[in-house]
């Protein structure tokens, strides 16, 4: 009797769940479908789950592939789109990104864990006390700065203030690298290395994991980045996917917006975190247990 | 010997923090200095900034937009601060009875990855007054159509239900990690003397979830205050300012009006607002770890 009651109440929760699931992965077939249908058909054939007449068009006109004439023909305002061009400047950007500052916060982690230095703790929590200083009140400044150094509508610019450091990439690095044995440390220094020979061969090898917790989370906030992009790259050469759709919306027409342009597109910004989540879903999922707290 | 180790350390550790220091010093330490220097100017970004000592201060405190942007911001946040923070717990909770299928989790996970700018798009499109497929839906019940994102008592409690979408997988799989950590013993015991699982999730889970709970709810709080990017592609501010929240007021005041020193006044208040936030979220970060350590 119990049980039977218990497997009953287990079948409701999983019904709850796949409704859960389905209100999750729904809207993004709903955005490929529109992405495959032609344009003609947007206003006949809004309600199908699979487009009757099923085309590329759509990508290859984002994309920068046909002429003018023809993305026009397929429903583009004839405004120029070209999102391969944008897909490499937003995978470039978050590659400089999570690159470097990955790299930089496990050297400034790694001396705040180990080296020994006056002023070494009055500086790690100056560098802490910035954790609590929101974006928008260094943004407008930032902005100004990177404008007087004349980096406006650079990837210089754009990466300026994030590709040294992140106050919460060094405060993490550092508290793994504190839990390191120190052992091996040792007797690497007593075979002769000096701090860089140690940190090179024996403490970056051996804290990959974080490295690429860090790596990714920098990379998928980078991905997202919108405001900071949109006020110094706007530019069409260094433009990035999310600018790029932000513009894109606003040139199409508001009362016929291009959607199965608008939807291509989309789709495309959506693929390579796709592509990262099929790859290393379970070290992203993972990665959420440590930066909580971010 | 030792002495010689510790000058050498000090050389070596300077290279060590060398980027760190610069960015630190350029991009957060400066900026934040001059950000409370231009709140109390004139600055438009084209005058030479001139001393205005409070005025733009007591400006904000008059301007019936700036306290309607914050009253916006309100709404919105508890609006999606409630049905996510609810929706979260419940899925964490079906999640952790259920399974701990990684490919279910990477799923939840999707609306998150994605950029807040695609998830405004791909529900407008949604949403969408004569084409959008909730409408559809809705009008083959014979409701509406509903204009989701141009009526004005509709608009925010869209903006809220989009953001609540993107992130409730997120929040749900912070919590979902909180509960793995809850002894499993407690759960076994609690079925042997015949406990449901509402019982279960009232008087196990809840209680030793509450200090990851709370961290978790700050957390989302301070991201929800600074909604920007969803507004930015979907309602623009409108209709009739229904959704012109805080970030969008400075936006606005800076890089439309370039009202530089005022935008810096109110991006200061803004700060404020955070910053007691963030020192609530340093306070609970440390309560977190002494309890599930």
């Amino acid at each position: 009797m119990r049980s039977k009651n218990f497997t009953a109440s287990r079948a409701f929760a999983w019904v709850v769940m796949v409704v859960f699931i389905v209100v999750t992965v729904f809207p993004f077939w709903w955005m490929i479908r529109t992405a495959l249908t032609p344009a003609a058909d947007l206003y006949t054939d809004n309600a199908s789950l699979l487009p009757h007449d099923p085309t590329f068009i759509n990508f290859t006109r984002v994309l920068g592939l046909t002429t003018e004439a023809e993305a026009r023909a397929a429903g583009g305002s004839g405004a120029h789109i070209n999102f391969a061009r944008y897909l490499l400047n937003s995978i470039i950007y978050c590659g400089l990104i999570a690159g470097f500052q990955t790299l930089f916060c496990a050297m400034a982690g790694y001396a705040f864990a180990r080296l020994r230095f006056p002023g070494r703790d009055a500086v790690f929590a100056i560098l802490i006390a910035a954790l609590m200083v929101p974006p928008i009140f260094t943004l407008l400044p930032n902005f100004i700065l990177v404008k007087d150094l004349g980096l406006v509508n650079t990837m210089g610019g754009m990466v300026a203030p994030t590709i040294l450091m992140t106050p919460f990439a060094v405060f993490f690095l550092r508290q793994f690298f504190l839990s390191l044995p120190r052992d091996v440390e040792e007797a690497a220094i007593l075979d002769g290395n000096g701090p860089w020979g140690i940190f090179w061969r024996i403490a970056l090898p051996m804290s990959r994991g974080p490295l690429i917790t860090i790596g990714l989370t920098t990379i998928v906030w980078a991905w997202k980045d919108f405001l900071w992009p949109l006020l110094v790259g706007r530019g069409e050469e260094n433009r990035l996917v999310t600018v790029a759709l932000g513009v894109f919306r606003q040139q199409s027409p508001n009362t016929a917006p291009d959607w199965t342009g608008l939807m291509a597109a989309s789709t495309l910004s959506v693929l390579p975190v796709l592509i990262l989540l099929v790859f290393m879903g379970k070290r992203l999922v993972q990665s959420l247990n440590f930066t909580g707290s971010k | 010997m030792s002495v010689t180790k510790r000058r050498d350390d000090r050389r070596a550790a300077w290279w060590f923090l060398a980027p760190v220091l610069v960015g630190f010093v350029v991009f957060y330490g400066y900026p934040a200095v001059r950000g409370v220097w231009y709140s109390v100017t004139d600055y438009t970004m084209l005058n030479t900034p001139s001393f205005v000592g409070a005025d733009n201060y007591t400006e904000l405190a008059r301007d019936g937009e700036f306290w309607h942007s914050l009253l916006v911001t309100l709404w919105y946040v508890v609006l999606n601060i409630g049905s996510q923070t609810v929706l979260a717990l419940g899925v964490a909770a079906l999640m952790h009875r259920l399974t701990r299928s990684t490919v279910l989790r990477a799923t939840l996970l999707l609306p998150w990855l994605v950029p807040n700018v695609t998830v405004g798009l791909l529900w407008t499109w949604l949403l969408d007054t004569n084409l959008g497929f909730v409408n559809h839906l809705l009008t083959s019940l014979d409701i509406g159509p509903v204009g989701f994102l141009t009526d004005d008592t509709w608009a925010m409690p869209s903006i809220a239900a989009i953001n609540t979408w993107a992130y409730t997988g997120y929040t749900a799989l912070l919590l979902y990690a909180g509960m793995l950590q809850v002894p499993q013993y407690l759960y076994e015991s609690a079925a042997i003397d015949g406990a449901n699982e509402w019982r279960m999730f009232r008087r196990i889970t809840l209680p030793l979830l509450r200090p990851v709970l709370a961290l978790v709810l700050v957390v989302s709080l301070i991201g929800s205050f600074q909604i920007f990017d969803t507004i930015a592609v979907t309602t623009f501010g409108g209709p009739v300012n229904a959704t012109r929240v805080i970030y969008y007021f400075i936006y606005e005041q800076a890089f439309r009006y370039f009202h530089m020193g005022y935008a810096a006044a109110a991006a200061i208040c803004l700060a404020l607002i955070l910053g007691v936030l963030t020192a609530i979220q340093m306070r609970l970060l440390r309560a977190s770890r002494s309890d599930l350590a």
